[in-house]
Protein backbone atom coordinates (compact mmCIF):
# COMPACT_ATOMS: atom_id res chain seq x y z
CA UNK A 1 0.00 0.00 0.00
CA UNK A 2 1.28 3.52 -1.48
CA UNK A 3 0.56 5.43 2.04
CA UNK A 4 2.54 8.47 0.39
CA UNK A 5 -0.04 8.48 -2.35
CA UNK A 6 -2.62 8.09 -0.61
CA UNK A 7 -1.76 11.09 1.21
CA UNK A 8 -0.84 13.08 -1.78
CA UNK A 9 -4.38 12.22 -3.31
CA UNK A 10 -6.05 13.26 -0.06
CA UNK A 11 -4.51 16.41 0.07
CA UNK A 12 -5.23 17.46 -3.53
CA UNK A 13 -8.61 16.87 -3.06
CA UNK A 14 -8.92 19.01 0.47
CA UNK A 15 -7.20 21.74 -0.92
CA UNK A 16 -9.11 21.70 -4.29
CA UNK A 17 -12.21 21.43 -2.57
CA UNK A 18 -11.30 24.64 0.04
CA UNK A 19 -10.33 26.69 -3.22
CA UNK A 20 -13.36 25.25 -5.33
CA UNK A 21 -15.87 26.39 -2.50
CA UNK A 22 -15.57 29.92 -2.91
CA UNK A 23 -15.36 30.30 -6.25
CA UNK A 24 -18.51 27.67 -7.16
CA UNK A 25 -20.51 29.99 -4.96
CA UNK A 26 -19.06 33.21 -7.03
CA UNK A 27 -20.00 31.43 -10.30
CA UNK A 28 -22.80 29.61 -9.24
CA UNK A 29 -24.55 32.15 -8.07
CA UNK A 30 -23.41 34.49 -11.10
CA UNK A 31 -24.70 31.75 -13.55
CA UNK A 32 -28.09 31.63 -11.76
CA UNK A 33 -28.95 35.23 -10.72
CA UNK A 34 -27.29 37.45 -13.35
CA UNK A 35 -28.40 37.96 -16.68
CA UNK A 36 -24.31 38.76 -17.64
CA UNK A 37 -23.80 38.76 -21.60
CA UNK A 38 -21.91 36.43 -22.64
CA UNK A 39 -23.55 33.87 -19.86
CA UNK A 40 -23.51 30.31 -22.61
CA UNK A 41 -19.89 30.73 -23.34
CA UNK A 42 -18.93 30.89 -19.52
CA UNK A 43 -21.67 27.89 -19.30
CA UNK A 44 -20.26 26.52 -22.75
CA UNK A 45 -16.25 26.62 -20.82
CA UNK A 46 -17.02 25.86 -17.58
CA UNK A 47 -18.69 22.60 -18.74
CA UNK A 48 -15.83 21.74 -20.77
CA UNK A 49 -13.84 19.34 -18.66
CA UNK A 50 -17.13 17.18 -18.93
CA UNK A 51 -16.91 16.14 -22.59
CA UNK A 52 -12.97 16.72 -23.63
CA UNK A 53 -10.81 13.68 -22.75
CA UNK A 54 -8.42 13.63 -20.38
CA UNK A 55 -5.73 13.26 -22.29
CA UNK A 56 -6.21 16.17 -24.46
CA UNK A 57 -7.37 18.59 -21.29
CA UNK A 58 -4.05 17.49 -19.79
CA UNK A 59 -2.60 18.10 -22.54
CA UNK A 60 -3.84 22.09 -23.17
CA UNK A 61 -3.17 22.48 -19.44
CA UNK A 62 0.39 21.34 -19.28
CA UNK A 63 0.90 23.75 -22.67
CA UNK A 64 -0.42 26.70 -20.91
CA UNK A 65 1.62 25.96 -17.89
CA UNK A 66 4.69 25.29 -19.17
CA UNK A 67 7.92 27.43 -19.56
CA UNK A 68 6.89 28.66 -22.93
CA UNK A 69 3.40 30.10 -22.06
CA UNK A 70 2.79 33.73 -19.45
CA UNK A 71 1.01 31.79 -17.26
CA UNK A 72 3.99 29.48 -16.66
CA UNK A 73 6.53 31.81 -16.45
CA UNK A 74 4.92 34.41 -13.93
CA UNK A 75 4.07 31.79 -11.65
CA UNK A 76 8.01 30.96 -11.90
CA UNK A 77 8.89 34.71 -11.72
CA UNK A 78 6.23 34.97 -8.85
CA UNK A 79 7.44 31.91 -6.76
CA UNK A 80 10.67 30.46 -7.93
CA UNK A 81 8.78 27.30 -9.16
CA UNK A 82 7.32 25.73 -12.37
CA UNK A 83 4.15 24.52 -12.33
CA UNK A 84 4.25 21.66 -14.49
CA UNK A 85 5.43 18.24 -12.99
CA UNK A 86 4.81 20.47 -8.92
CA UNK A 87 1.51 19.51 -6.83
CA UNK A 88 0.79 23.27 -6.85
CA UNK A 89 0.22 22.86 -10.84
CA UNK A 90 -1.68 19.83 -9.74
CA UNK A 91 -3.73 21.71 -7.35
CA UNK A 92 -4.54 24.66 -10.51
CA UNK A 93 -5.16 21.95 -13.08
CA UNK A 94 -7.45 20.12 -10.51
CA UNK A 95 -9.71 23.46 -9.37
CA UNK A 96 -9.88 23.76 -13.06
CA UNK A 97 -11.07 20.18 -14.48
CA UNK A 98 -13.19 19.98 -11.34
CA UNK A 99 -15.02 23.10 -12.01
CA UNK A 100 -18.34 21.66 -14.25
CA UNK A 101 -18.58 19.51 -10.73
CA UNK A 102 -18.74 22.39 -8.47
CA UNK A 103 -19.99 24.84 -10.18
CA UNK A 104 -23.19 23.05 -11.99
CA UNK A 105 -24.86 21.38 -8.49
CA UNK A 106 -23.94 25.07 -7.08
CA UNK A 107 -25.60 26.96 -10.02
CA UNK A 108 -28.68 24.45 -9.85
CA UNK A 109 -29.06 24.84 -6.24
CA UNK A 110 -29.07 28.79 -6.44
CA UNK A 111 -31.31 28.45 -8.77
CA UNK A 112 -34.33 25.99 -7.24
CA UNK A 113 -34.32 29.28 -4.76
CA UNK A 114 -37.68 30.94 -5.33
CA UNK A 115 -37.44 34.51 -6.63
CA UNK A 116 -40.06 35.85 -4.29
CA UNK A 117 -37.97 34.10 -0.83
CA UNK A 118 -35.03 36.34 -2.51
CA UNK A 119 -37.31 39.35 -2.64
CA UNK A 120 -38.74 38.95 0.45
CA UNK A 121 -34.92 39.29 2.20
CA UNK A 122 -34.32 42.44 0.49
CA UNK A 123 -37.75 43.96 1.72
CA UNK A 124 -36.95 42.61 4.89
CA UNK A 125 -34.24 45.02 4.97
CA UNK A 126 -31.12 43.35 4.07
CA UNK A 127 -28.45 44.15 2.03
CA UNK A 128 -27.19 41.60 -0.57
CA UNK A 129 -24.12 40.39 1.22
CA UNK A 130 -26.77 39.43 4.50
CA UNK A 131 -29.49 38.03 2.35
CA UNK A 132 -26.60 35.52 0.77
CA UNK A 133 -25.28 34.73 3.75
CA UNK A 134 -28.45 33.85 5.82
CA UNK A 135 -30.63 33.37 3.23
CA UNK A 136 -28.76 31.71 -0.01
CA UNK A 137 -26.41 30.20 1.51
CA UNK A 138 -28.39 27.76 3.87
CA UNK A 139 -30.90 27.15 1.55
CA UNK A 140 -28.63 26.05 -1.41
CA UNK A 141 -26.62 24.26 1.04
CA UNK A 142 -27.55 20.77 -0.13
CA UNK A 143 -26.24 21.64 -3.49
CA UNK A 144 -23.12 22.79 -2.22
CA UNK A 145 -22.10 19.96 -0.08
CA UNK A 146 -23.12 17.76 -3.37
CA UNK A 147 -20.48 19.76 -4.94
CA UNK A 148 -17.67 19.77 -2.87
CA UNK A 149 -18.32 15.67 -2.32
CA UNK A 150 -18.61 15.17 -5.92
CA UNK A 151 -15.32 17.38 -6.92
CA UNK A 152 -13.34 15.47 -4.02
CA UNK A 153 -13.78 11.96 -5.22
CA UNK A 154 -13.20 13.18 -8.76
CA UNK A 155 -10.13 14.28 -7.48
CA UNK A 156 -9.26 11.41 -5.80
CA UNK A 157 -10.20 9.05 -9.12
CA UNK A 158 -8.51 11.73 -12.11
CA UNK A 159 -5.41 9.97 -13.81
CA UNK A 160 -5.15 11.36 -17.52
CA UNK A 161 -4.45 15.09 -16.43
CA UNK A 162 -2.64 13.79 -13.52
CA UNK A 163 -0.66 12.04 -15.39
CA UNK A 164 -0.34 14.73 -18.38
CA UNK A 165 0.71 18.04 -15.74
CA UNK A 166 2.01 16.26 -12.68
CA UNK A 167 4.18 13.24 -13.83
CA UNK A 168 3.98 10.55 -11.20
CA UNK A 169 6.73 11.89 -8.96
CA UNK A 170 6.22 10.11 -5.89
CA UNK A 171 5.55 12.15 -2.39
CA UNK A 172 4.90 15.73 -5.47
CA UNK A 173 2.80 14.17 -7.63
CA UNK A 174 2.23 10.76 -7.52
CA UNK A 175 -1.35 9.99 -6.39
CA UNK A 176 -3.25 7.42 -5.70
CA UNK A 177 -5.16 6.56 -9.01
CA UNK A 178 -1.43 6.95 -10.68
CA UNK A 179 -0.07 4.49 -7.72
CA UNK A 180 -2.66 1.98 -8.38
CA UNK A 181 -1.99 1.96 -12.27
CA UNK A 182 1.87 1.66 -11.40
CA UNK A 183 1.10 -1.52 -8.89
CA UNK A 184 -0.18 -3.25 -11.73
CA UNK A 185 2.71 -2.49 -14.16
CA UNK A 186 4.86 -3.92 -11.48
CA UNK A 187 2.48 -6.89 -11.25
CA UNK A 188 1.83 -5.88 -8.05
CA UNK A 189 -1.62 -7.23 -7.84
CA UNK A 190 -2.51 -6.58 -4.52
CA UNK A 191 -0.99 -3.90 -3.92
CA UNK A 192 -2.86 -2.25 -6.56
CA UNK A 193 -6.02 -4.08 -5.20
CA UNK A 194 -5.16 -2.87 -1.68
CA UNK A 195 -5.43 0.62 -3.10
CA UNK A 196 -8.29 0.13 -5.53
CA UNK A 197 -10.47 -1.14 -2.51
CA UNK A 198 -9.27 1.87 -0.47
CA UNK A 199 -10.94 3.76 -3.01
CA UNK A 200 -13.99 1.80 -3.69
CA UNK A 201 -14.64 2.00 -0.04
CA UNK A 202 -13.97 5.30 0.47
CA UNK A 203 -16.20 6.52 -3.27
CA UNK A 204 -19.17 4.84 -1.91
CA UNK A 205 -19.08 5.89 1.55
CA UNK A 206 -19.09 9.78 0.49
CA UNK A 207 -21.94 9.36 -2.34
CA UNK A 208 -23.84 7.45 0.42
CA UNK A 209 -23.31 10.29 3.08
CA UNK A 210 -24.17 12.96 0.47
CA UNK A 211 -27.48 11.45 -0.39
CA UNK A 212 -28.37 10.70 3.26
CA UNK A 213 -27.48 14.69 3.94
CA UNK A 214 -29.55 15.55 1.07
CA UNK A 215 -32.58 13.79 2.12
CA UNK A 216 -32.37 15.05 5.65
CA UNK A 217 -32.24 18.68 4.66
CA UNK A 218 -35.05 17.69 2.03
CA UNK A 219 -36.93 16.81 5.62
CA UNK A 220 -36.16 19.60 7.07
CA UNK A 221 -36.74 22.06 4.58
CA UNK A 222 -39.95 20.38 3.49
CA UNK B 1 -48.33 59.18 2.40
CA UNK B 2 -47.81 56.65 -0.62
CA UNK B 3 -47.59 58.94 -4.04
CA UNK B 4 -47.08 56.40 -7.09
CA UNK B 5 -47.03 57.60 -10.54
CA UNK B 6 -45.57 55.25 -13.81
CA UNK B 7 -45.25 55.32 -17.27
CA UNK B 8 -44.46 52.88 -19.82
CA UNK B 9 -45.15 51.76 -22.73
CA UNK B 10 -43.31 47.97 -22.91
CA UNK B 11 -42.45 45.41 -21.76
CA UNK B 12 -45.12 46.08 -19.25
CA UNK B 13 -47.84 48.94 -20.15
CA UNK B 14 -48.32 51.30 -17.37
CA UNK B 15 -50.16 54.75 -16.19
CA UNK B 16 -50.70 54.39 -12.89
CA UNK B 17 -51.31 56.83 -10.63
CA UNK B 18 -52.26 56.49 -7.25
CA UNK B 19 -52.70 58.02 -3.53
CA UNK B 20 -52.71 56.24 -0.34
CA UNK B 21 -53.08 58.21 2.67
CA UNK B 22 -51.60 56.66 6.18
CA UNK B 23 -53.95 54.44 7.88
CA UNK B 24 -55.82 53.67 4.68
CA UNK B 25 -56.35 50.89 2.66
CA UNK B 26 -56.16 50.76 -0.83
CA UNK B 27 -57.27 47.54 -3.19
CA UNK B 28 -55.89 47.63 -6.22
CA UNK B 29 -58.15 45.63 -8.66
CA UNK B 30 -57.80 44.23 -11.94
CA UNK B 31 -58.06 40.88 -13.76
CA UNK B 32 -54.75 38.57 -13.74
CA UNK B 33 -52.24 40.58 -16.09
CA UNK B 34 -53.38 44.22 -15.32
CA UNK B 35 -50.07 44.84 -13.94
CA UNK B 36 -51.22 45.05 -10.83
CA UNK B 37 -48.57 43.01 -9.24
CA UNK B 38 -46.13 44.90 -11.19
CA UNK B 39 -47.34 48.24 -9.31
CA UNK B 40 -46.83 47.15 -5.98
CA UNK B 41 -43.21 45.35 -7.22
CA UNK B 42 -42.58 48.78 -8.14
CA UNK B 43 -43.17 50.28 -4.80
CA UNK B 44 -41.14 47.89 -3.29
CA UNK B 45 -38.06 48.28 -5.37
CA UNK B 46 -38.38 44.96 -6.80
CA UNK B 47 -39.42 46.35 -10.61
CA UNK B 48 -38.13 49.22 -11.90
CA UNK B 49 -39.88 50.46 -14.70
CA UNK B 50 -39.21 53.23 -17.19
CA UNK B 51 -40.99 56.37 -16.01
CA UNK B 52 -42.61 57.44 -12.70
CA UNK B 53 -42.07 58.59 -9.76
CA UNK B 54 -42.58 56.81 -6.22
CA UNK B 55 -42.66 58.71 -3.33
CA UNK B 56 -43.74 57.42 0.56
CA UNK B 57 -43.98 60.72 3.12
CA UNK B 58 -42.24 63.06 0.80
CA UNK B 59 -39.09 60.58 0.60
CA UNK B 60 -38.80 60.13 -3.00
CA UNK B 61 -37.89 56.43 -3.38
CA UNK B 62 -37.86 56.40 -7.25
CA UNK B 63 -37.59 58.72 -9.60
CA UNK B 64 -36.99 58.20 -13.30
CA UNK B 65 -36.01 61.64 -14.40
CA UNK B 66 -33.94 62.11 -11.80
CA UNK B 67 -32.21 58.85 -11.94
CA UNK B 68 -33.06 58.14 -8.02
CA UNK B 69 -33.54 54.23 -7.39
CA UNK B 70 -33.32 53.13 -3.81
CA UNK B 71 -32.76 49.63 -3.57
CA UNK B 72 -35.27 47.33 -2.13
CA UNK B 73 -33.55 46.73 1.37
CA UNK B 74 -33.47 50.71 1.57
CA UNK B 75 -37.10 51.38 1.21
CA UNK B 76 -39.21 50.49 4.97
CA UNK B 77 -41.22 48.53 2.73
CA UNK B 78 -43.69 45.31 3.93
CA UNK B 79 -44.31 42.97 1.35
CA UNK B 80 -46.64 40.19 1.72
CA UNK B 81 -46.00 37.43 -1.12
CA UNK B 82 -49.14 35.59 -2.55
CA UNK B 83 -46.79 32.73 -1.59
CA UNK B 84 -45.32 34.21 1.35
CA UNK B 85 -41.91 33.72 0.48
CA UNK B 86 -41.41 32.62 3.90
CA UNK B 87 -37.44 31.66 4.94
CA UNK B 88 -38.20 28.05 4.74
CA UNK B 89 -35.31 27.23 7.11
CA UNK B 90 -35.58 29.52 9.73
CA UNK B 91 -38.42 28.99 12.13
CA UNK B 92 -41.66 31.28 12.67
CA UNK B 93 -39.82 33.53 15.12
CA UNK B 94 -36.40 33.35 13.38
CA UNK B 95 -38.75 34.59 10.12
CA UNK B 96 -40.01 38.09 11.98
CA UNK B 97 -36.70 38.62 13.61
CA UNK B 98 -35.06 38.22 9.77
CA UNK B 99 -36.86 41.64 9.18
CA UNK B 100 -35.60 43.54 11.94
CA UNK B 101 -32.09 44.32 11.41
CA UNK B 102 -32.99 47.87 12.30
CA UNK B 103 -33.22 47.27 15.69
CA UNK B 104 -31.19 46.57 18.48
CA UNK B 105 -30.38 42.69 18.75
CA UNK B 106 -31.60 42.23 22.45
CA UNK B 107 -35.12 43.68 21.55
CA UNK B 108 -35.64 41.80 18.29
CA UNK B 109 -36.65 38.56 19.75
CA UNK B 110 -39.29 40.20 22.39
CA UNK B 111 -40.77 42.31 19.70
CA UNK B 112 -41.08 39.25 17.65
CA UNK B 113 -43.17 37.35 19.89
CA UNK B 114 -45.31 40.34 20.55
CA UNK B 115 -45.77 40.52 16.49
CA UNK B 116 -46.74 36.26 16.68
CA UNK B 117 -49.29 37.26 19.38
CA UNK B 118 -51.03 40.23 17.46
CA UNK B 119 -50.89 37.76 14.20
CA UNK B 120 -52.52 34.95 17.05
CA UNK B 121 -49.64 32.42 16.49
CA UNK B 122 -48.22 32.71 20.55
CA UNK B 123 -46.69 28.92 21.26
CA UNK B 124 -46.01 28.15 17.40
CA UNK B 125 -42.78 30.31 17.81
CA UNK B 126 -40.42 27.45 17.38
CA UNK B 127 -42.18 26.01 13.99
CA UNK B 128 -40.59 26.30 10.50
CA UNK B 129 -43.14 27.19 7.76
CA UNK B 130 -43.42 23.45 6.33
CA UNK B 131 -45.36 22.70 9.94
CA UNK B 132 -47.57 25.58 9.59
CA UNK B 133 -50.99 25.58 8.00
CA UNK B 134 -51.49 27.60 4.57
CA UNK B 135 -53.13 30.23 7.33
CA UNK B 136 -50.46 30.75 9.98
CA UNK B 137 -48.37 31.04 7.46
CA UNK B 138 -49.47 33.91 6.04
CA UNK B 139 -50.04 35.49 9.31
CA UNK B 140 -46.18 34.84 9.89
CA UNK B 141 -45.99 36.40 6.72
CA UNK B 142 -47.81 39.59 7.66
CA UNK B 143 -45.79 39.36 11.12
CA UNK B 144 -42.52 39.45 9.28
CA UNK B 145 -43.93 42.28 7.01
CA UNK B 146 -44.83 44.21 10.01
CA UNK B 147 -41.48 43.66 12.03
CA UNK B 148 -39.74 45.87 8.91
CA UNK B 149 -42.06 48.90 10.59
CA UNK B 150 -43.11 49.50 7.01
CA UNK B 151 -43.66 53.44 5.90
CA UNK B 152 -46.06 51.37 3.42
CA UNK B 153 -47.71 47.62 3.21
CA UNK B 154 -48.11 45.95 0.49
CA UNK B 155 -50.50 42.72 0.29
CA UNK B 156 -50.04 40.65 -2.93
CA UNK B 157 -53.35 38.47 -3.42
CA UNK B 158 -52.82 37.22 0.40
CA UNK B 159 -55.62 35.44 0.38
CA UNK B 160 -55.71 33.57 -2.80
CA UNK B 161 -53.85 30.50 -1.23
CA UNK B 162 -56.31 29.55 1.76
CA UNK B 163 -59.62 27.75 1.62
CA UNK B 164 -62.50 30.05 1.96
CA UNK B 165 -63.31 29.39 5.27
CA UNK B 166 -59.16 30.68 6.52
CA UNK B 167 -59.91 32.89 4.10
CA UNK B 168 -63.22 34.63 5.97
CA UNK B 169 -61.26 33.99 9.42
CA UNK B 170 -58.35 36.10 8.06
CA UNK B 171 -60.27 38.90 6.60
CA UNK B 172 -61.35 39.72 9.99
CA UNK B 173 -58.14 39.53 11.57
CA UNK B 174 -56.76 41.92 8.90
CA UNK B 175 -59.61 44.11 9.88
CA UNK B 176 -59.40 43.94 13.19
CA UNK B 177 -55.23 44.67 12.47
CA UNK B 178 -56.06 48.20 10.42
CA UNK B 179 -56.82 49.05 13.75
CA UNK B 180 -53.57 49.24 14.72
CA UNK B 181 -51.41 50.16 12.18
CA UNK B 182 -51.23 53.78 10.86
CA UNK B 183 -49.25 53.55 7.12
CA UNK B 184 -50.92 53.11 3.85
CA UNK B 185 -51.83 49.50 3.00
CA UNK B 186 -52.07 48.47 -0.70
CA UNK B 187 -53.96 45.79 -1.37
CA UNK B 188 -53.91 43.57 -4.72
CA UNK B 189 -56.33 41.21 -5.65
CA UNK B 190 -58.40 40.07 -8.27
CA UNK B 191 -61.79 39.47 -6.08
CA UNK B 192 -64.06 42.32 -6.18
CA UNK B 193 -66.09 41.07 -3.15
CA UNK B 194 -62.78 40.88 -1.11
CA UNK B 195 -61.80 44.46 -2.21
CA UNK B 196 -65.10 45.35 -1.74
CA UNK B 197 -64.88 44.15 2.02
CA UNK B 198 -61.44 45.19 3.07
CA UNK B 199 -60.84 48.51 1.25
CA UNK B 200 -60.85 51.84 1.74
CA UNK B 201 -60.89 52.74 -1.71
CA UNK B 202 -60.67 50.76 -4.74
CA UNK B 203 -58.62 51.30 -8.15
CA UNK B 204 -59.65 49.53 -11.02
CA UNK B 205 -56.79 48.34 -13.46
CA UNK B 206 -56.65 47.59 -17.02
CA UNK B 207 -53.44 46.60 -18.96
CA UNK B 208 -51.57 48.10 -16.49
CA UNK B 209 -53.91 51.68 -16.63
CA UNK B 210 -55.35 52.54 -13.25
CA UNK B 211 -58.68 53.80 -14.65
CA UNK B 212 -60.91 55.19 -11.56
CA UNK B 213 -60.37 55.12 -7.90
CA UNK B 214 -63.14 55.91 -5.68
CA UNK B 215 -65.23 53.78 -2.82
CA UNK B 216 -66.10 50.61 -3.49
CA UNK B 217 -69.48 51.61 -3.14
CA UNK B 218 -69.14 54.51 -5.83
CA UNK B 219 -66.59 52.26 -8.05
CA UNK B 220 -69.29 49.81 -8.32
CA UNK B 221 -72.23 51.28 -8.75
CA UNK B 222 -71.25 54.78 -10.58
CA UNK B 223 -68.19 53.51 -13.13
CA UNK B 224 -66.42 55.99 -14.53
CA UNK B 225 -66.68 54.48 -18.38
CA UNK B 226 -68.47 50.97 -19.62
CA UNK B 227 -64.67 49.69 -19.65
CA UNK B 228 -64.85 49.87 -15.30
CA UNK B 229 -68.49 48.85 -15.38
CA UNK B 230 -67.35 45.80 -17.50
CA UNK B 231 -64.18 45.44 -15.20
CA UNK B 232 -66.14 45.28 -12.17
CA UNK B 233 -69.11 43.69 -13.30
CA UNK B 234 -72.12 45.84 -13.13
CA UNK B 235 -74.46 44.30 -15.25
CA UNK B 236 -77.10 46.11 -17.23
CA UNK B 237 -75.06 48.52 -19.88
CA UNK B 238 -77.02 50.02 -22.17
CA UNK B 239 -76.58 53.43 -24.56
CA UNK B 240 -79.76 55.99 -24.27
CA UNK B 241 -79.94 59.71 -25.14
CA UNK B 242 -80.88 62.77 -22.93
CA UNK B 243 -84.23 63.56 -23.43
CA UNK B 244 -84.64 66.83 -21.54
CA UNK B 245 -85.04 67.53 -17.64
CA UNK B 246 -87.99 67.35 -15.24
CA UNK B 247 -86.83 70.82 -13.43
CA UNK B 248 -89.49 70.65 -11.16
CA UNK B 249 -88.57 67.08 -10.06
CA UNK B 250 -84.63 67.81 -10.52
CA UNK B 251 -84.70 64.58 -12.85
CA UNK B 252 -83.00 64.11 -15.94
CA UNK B 253 -84.99 62.29 -19.45
CA UNK B 254 -83.40 59.59 -20.30
CA UNK B 255 -84.63 58.26 -24.12
CA UNK B 256 -84.05 54.50 -24.12
CA UNK B 257 -85.36 52.94 -27.43
CA UNK B 258 -88.23 55.24 -27.40
CA UNK B 259 -89.34 54.81 -23.49
CA UNK B 260 -88.84 57.56 -21.28
CA UNK B 261 -86.82 56.66 -18.54
CA UNK B 262 -86.59 59.30 -14.96
CA UNK B 263 -82.92 59.23 -14.36
CA UNK B 264 -82.36 60.62 -10.61
CA UNK B 265 -79.77 64.25 -10.85
CA UNK B 266 -79.59 66.56 -13.33
CA UNK B 267 -78.50 65.80 -16.92
CA UNK B 268 -74.51 65.55 -17.37
CA UNK B 269 -75.15 66.46 -20.94
CA UNK B 270 -76.97 68.47 -23.28
CA UNK B 271 -80.20 66.60 -24.47
CA UNK B 272 -80.31 65.11 -27.58
CA UNK B 273 -76.32 63.39 -26.55
CA UNK B 274 -75.80 59.82 -26.58
CA UNK B 275 -74.45 58.14 -23.69
CA UNK B 276 -73.86 54.77 -21.93
CA UNK B 277 -75.67 54.04 -19.01
CA UNK B 278 -76.38 51.36 -16.24
CA UNK B 279 -78.62 50.40 -13.74
CA UNK B 280 -77.13 47.58 -11.28
CA UNK B 281 -78.62 44.78 -9.96
CA UNK B 282 -79.87 46.05 -6.63
CA UNK B 283 -81.75 48.95 -8.19
CA UNK B 284 -83.86 46.72 -10.75
CA UNK B 285 -87.40 45.65 -8.67
CA UNK B 286 -89.59 42.95 -9.54
CA UNK B 287 -93.28 43.75 -9.55
CA UNK B 288 -95.53 41.67 -8.10
CA UNK B 289 -97.27 39.89 -10.65
CA UNK B 290 -100.92 38.99 -8.59
CA UNK B 291 -101.47 42.80 -7.81
CA UNK B 292 -100.00 46.29 -8.35
CA UNK B 293 -97.62 47.71 -5.88
CA UNK B 294 -96.22 50.91 -4.91
CA UNK B 295 -93.40 51.52 -7.01
CA UNK B 296 -95.01 50.55 -10.28
CA UNK B 297 -94.64 54.28 -11.45
CA UNK B 298 -90.72 54.84 -11.25
CA UNK B 299 -89.88 53.52 -14.51
CA UNK B 300 -91.49 50.49 -15.53
CA UNK B 301 -90.31 47.70 -17.91
CA UNK B 302 -92.69 45.14 -19.34
CA UNK B 303 -91.46 42.19 -20.25
CA UNK B 304 -90.93 38.61 -20.26
CA UNK B 305 -88.62 36.40 -18.18
CA UNK B 306 -86.00 34.49 -20.53
CA UNK B 307 -83.80 33.24 -18.21
CA UNK B 308 -84.20 32.12 -14.43
CA UNK B 309 -80.83 30.71 -12.40
CA UNK B 310 -81.32 29.32 -9.13
CA UNK B 311 -77.89 29.89 -7.12
CA UNK B 312 -78.39 28.71 -3.20
CA UNK B 313 -81.20 30.86 -2.21
CA UNK B 314 -81.08 33.46 -5.07
CA UNK B 315 -83.04 33.42 -8.33
CA UNK B 316 -81.02 34.89 -11.00
CA UNK B 317 -83.46 36.41 -13.49
CA UNK B 318 -83.16 37.96 -17.23
CA UNK B 319 -86.08 40.02 -18.45
CA UNK B 320 -86.56 40.77 -22.29
CA UNK B 321 -88.01 43.90 -22.03
CA UNK B 322 -91.04 44.15 -24.73
CA UNK B 323 -89.77 47.21 -26.05
CA UNK B 324 -86.24 46.14 -27.29
CA UNK B 325 -86.11 42.29 -26.50
CA UNK B 326 -82.31 41.61 -27.72
CA UNK B 327 -81.35 44.03 -24.60
CA UNK B 328 -82.04 41.84 -22.04
CA UNK B 329 -82.24 43.36 -17.97
CA UNK B 330 -80.13 40.84 -15.36
CA UNK B 331 -81.14 41.07 -11.61
CA UNK B 332 -81.69 39.08 -8.99
CA UNK B 333 -84.44 38.15 -6.57
CA UNK B 334 -84.78 36.19 -3.05
CA UNK B 335 -85.61 32.58 -4.44
CA UNK B 336 -88.89 32.99 -2.43
CA UNK B 337 -90.27 35.95 -4.02
CA UNK B 338 -89.61 34.48 -7.23
CA UNK B 339 -91.19 31.25 -7.04
CA UNK B 340 -94.40 33.71 -4.83
CA UNK B 341 -94.52 34.87 -8.03
CA UNK B 342 -94.97 32.39 -10.37
CA UNK B 343 -91.39 33.31 -12.17
CA UNK B 344 -90.29 31.09 -14.69
CA UNK B 345 -88.86 31.08 -18.24
CA UNK B 346 -91.40 32.55 -20.92
CA UNK B 347 -94.01 34.24 -18.40
CA UNK B 348 -94.59 37.89 -18.57
CA UNK B 349 -93.53 40.29 -15.89
CA UNK B 350 -92.60 43.88 -15.27
CA UNK B 351 -89.58 45.51 -13.30
CA UNK B 352 -89.53 49.33 -12.30
CA UNK B 353 -85.95 50.68 -12.64
CA UNK B 354 -85.33 53.11 -9.84
CA UNK B 355 -83.95 56.46 -11.31
CA UNK B 356 -81.70 56.73 -7.65
CA UNK B 357 -80.19 54.00 -8.80
CA UNK B 358 -79.69 54.57 -12.71
CA UNK B 359 -76.00 55.89 -13.67
CA UNK B 360 -75.57 58.22 -16.80
CA UNK B 361 -71.83 57.72 -18.38
CA UNK B 362 -69.92 60.40 -19.93
CA UNK B 363 -70.34 60.29 -24.09
CA UNK B 364 -68.52 57.55 -25.56
CA UNK B 365 -64.86 58.97 -27.56
CA UNK B 366 -65.42 62.28 -25.43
Amino acid sequence: MDWVAIRLSLELAAITVALLLPIGVFLGRLLAYRDIRGKEVVEALVALPLVLPPTVFGYYLLVAFGMASPIGRLWNELFGRQLVFTFEGLVLASVIFNLPFAVQPMQRAFEAIAPDVRAAAACCGMPPWRATLEIELPLAWPGIVTALVLSFAHTLGEFGIVLMVGGAIPGETKTVAIAIYDRVQAFDDVGAGQMALVLLVFSLATIAVTFLASRRVGRRLG
Amino acid sequence: MLEVELHQDAPIPLAARLVCAPCELLALVGPSGSGKTTILRTIAGLYRPKAGRVAVDGTVWFDAARGVHLPTHRRRVGLVFQSYALFPHMSALDNIVAAMGHRPRGERAERARELLRLVHLDGLEQRRPAELSGGQQQRVAVARALAREPAVLLLDEPFSAVDRATRQRLYLEIAELRRVLSMPVVLVTHDLEEAMMLADRLTVLHRGETLQTGPPQEVTTKPASPQVARLVDVGNLFEGTIAGTDRERGLALLDWRGRLLEVGGPPPAPAGTRLPWLVPDGFVILHRRDRPSRGERENPIPGRIEQMLVLGQTARLSLRPDHAPELPIRFSVPLHVARRNGIEPGVAATVSLLAQGIHLMAPTGS
